[in-house]
């Protein structure tokens, strides 16, 4: 498995490359907003055709995105987790030590530090996994999994996240999950502010008949779309680089377990599920293994407007994918439900 | 005359970036290999918690019982490392036997303590086999990078040696496989 361990460098990489350039585009965008608002509060003008003042609140935005960058890699874990209300699980019941086992076990066959586990209090199944690297890793999985999955199902779903935590994912959709939220309500703080001030001030003094007052106008036009879309925009970004890692998560997970009717039985089980994650919102919704906000039952549509708005490919293709993999003789070792491949044991 | 050098720099880069992968790859198989131990272990100390606590409940498997307790004697004395995968593989065999009719007792069920010891022992049989596979997954990465060009020119200088696989001798591959899902009663 040369190749996969190699591929598996690369994925860090480009994980670290995408994260990067995440941070980069975010800044961009904050110090956009910062200086639309410079503009509609008047700290910088357009005077015969020279841009003049001080750009406080740009200087200001970067200072806010900056921090926001350091605390989102630093505490994005506890946020994510606190936002989803989800609390350290316990080994209360057998059922509960399996699923911590699991855990463990698929850590092995990843070679990974085990990572903590989590607990989301609702019966609809769902797991995710986040962290900035695989040492400050955590894996939350719902009520709803505990119960309902059996020891193979859940290898295969702990698979699917152990992978996700092996190629850096974690920290690339963590970084998306709060720095997303941040644009969300900067972009709504100006979007508010633009609408007051830009055009409110048009009708204002004599400067705004001049010709910097038109441009003023204009810009602060250009700010009030950019506050409109940036939400959107940076929501897309999110799920471009959110749904092509679940593929590669889920053949890593048959990768981990040898076993591709484990993760085909989960996405099964899971497409019979009628409610949605009460607790998830849309801001988390790309780190789950399957969409938490639509019932999973429904989430089949296909087509561009719906690949390019959804965080998830269809749970049909991704469990068609597994068929063909189960298919293929790899299934052949699961004569037990539980044990991996025990002609290697 | 500036060339040269950094053709010569790119090179020195390079070959000291080969080396360190080689390195990296070693070190997982040393450490994957010691991963196996620590399950094997922990696998002996809670044999004789098990075999006291379903003792009591399965009078008529005295011998399933004797074989686990006996082939673990064997596996913790082994002189040399062969002998002791030999002995490892036996236990693994006996204790799969013993799962599987522990199912004959439904009354074990109901004994939280047996139950414990189960879910342990199930998760433990299945870590030794996934740190075996993550073994064996190391080994191949190393393997391939010594034989392969061109990090086989720096892994012979540098007196790399490929791993040995984990194998499993014939005679324990046609064993039955065992259900050890006992311990994940489906509610």
């Amino acid at each position: 498995m040369a190749e996969r361990h190699d591929s598996f460098w690369e994925l860090e990489h480009r994980n670290r490359r995408e994260t990067a350039l995440l941070v980069i585009v975010f800044m961009a965008l904050f110090s956009a907003l910062g200086c639309g608002l410079d503009f509609v509060f008047g700290n910088l003008r357009v005077i015969e055709g020279k841009v003049t003042g001080v750009p406080i609140l740009t200087v200001a935005a970067l200072l806010i995105g900056s921090i926001q960058s350091i605390a989102s890699y630093y505490g994005g874990a506890a946020l994510v987790l606190a936002s989803v209300h989800a609390r350290p699980l316990l080994a209360e019941s057998t059922k509960e030590q399996t699923v911590l086992d699991v855990v463990s076990e698929m850590a092995l066959a990843a070679r990974m530090p085990v990572p903590r586990a989590y607990v989301i209090d609702d019966t609809a199944p769902n797991a995710f996994a986040t962290g900035r690297d695989p040492a400050h890793s955590v894996i939350c999985v719902t009520r709803g999994l505990v119960d309902e999955m059996d020891r193979e199902e859940l290898q295969g779903v702990l698979g699917h996240e152990m992978a996700h935590i092996r190629d850096y994912d974690i920290r690339t959709m963590m970084m998306i999950a709060v720095l997303v939220g941040g644009i969300a309500m900067l972009a709504d703080f100006v979007y508010r502010w633009s609408w007051f001030g830009g055009f409110g001030a048009r009708d204002g003094g004599d400067r705004d008949r001049s010709e910097g007052g038109n441009a003023g106008a204009l810009i602060a036009i250009a700010v009030f779309i950019l506050a409109a879309l940036a939400p959107l925009f940076s929501q897309l970004l999110a799920m471009a680089i959110s749904r092509q890692r679940e593929y590669l998560a889920d053949a890593a997970s048959v990768e981990f377990t040898r076993n591709p009717r484990a993760l085909l039985r989960a996405l099964e089980e899971i497409a019979k599920t009628e409610s949605p994650l009460k607790s998830a919102s849309r801001g988390v919704a790309h780190l789950f293994i399957v969409n938490p906000l639509e019932a999973a039952a429904g989430d089949d549509s296909e087509g561009f407007f719906a690949n390019l708005f959804s965080t998830h490919p269809p749970l049909s293709k991704r469990i068609a994918r597994l068929r063909a993999l189960a298919g293929q003789g790899l299934s052949s070792a699961p004569a037990s439900a539980a044990a991996p491949d025990s002609s290697i044991a | 005359m500036i060339v040269v050098l950094i053709v010569l720099a790119g090179i020195a880069i390079y070959l000291v970036s080969v080396y360190n992968s080689l390195v990296r790859v070693r070190n997982e198989v040393d450490n994957s290999w010691r991963q196996i131990d620590v399950q094997l272990k922990r696998r002996h100390d809670l044999i004789p918690n098990l075999v006291e606590a379903v003792k009591g409940y399965m009078q008529f498997e005295r011998d399933t019982l004797t074989q686990v307790v006996e082939a673990r004697g064997r596996a913790i004395a082994a002189p040399d490392q062969a002998s002791r995968v030999v002995a490892e593989n036996q236990l693994s065999a006996g204790l799969g036997r013993l799962l599987a009719v522990m199912e004959n007792y439904p009354q074990l069920k109901s004994d939280q303590n047996v139950m414990q010891l189960q879910e342990q022992l199930t998760t433990t049989e299945n870590q030794i086999a996934f740190s075996r596979q993550a073994y064996n997954d190391a080994v191949l990465a190393l393997n391939n990078r010594i034989q392969a060009f061109p990090s086989n020119i720096i892994a012979n200088n540098f007196g790399f040696k490929p791993a040995e696989y984990f194998k499993v001798a014939p005679e324990d591959q046609v064993l039955p496989k065992v259900d050890l899902s006992l311990g994940a009663p489906r509610a």
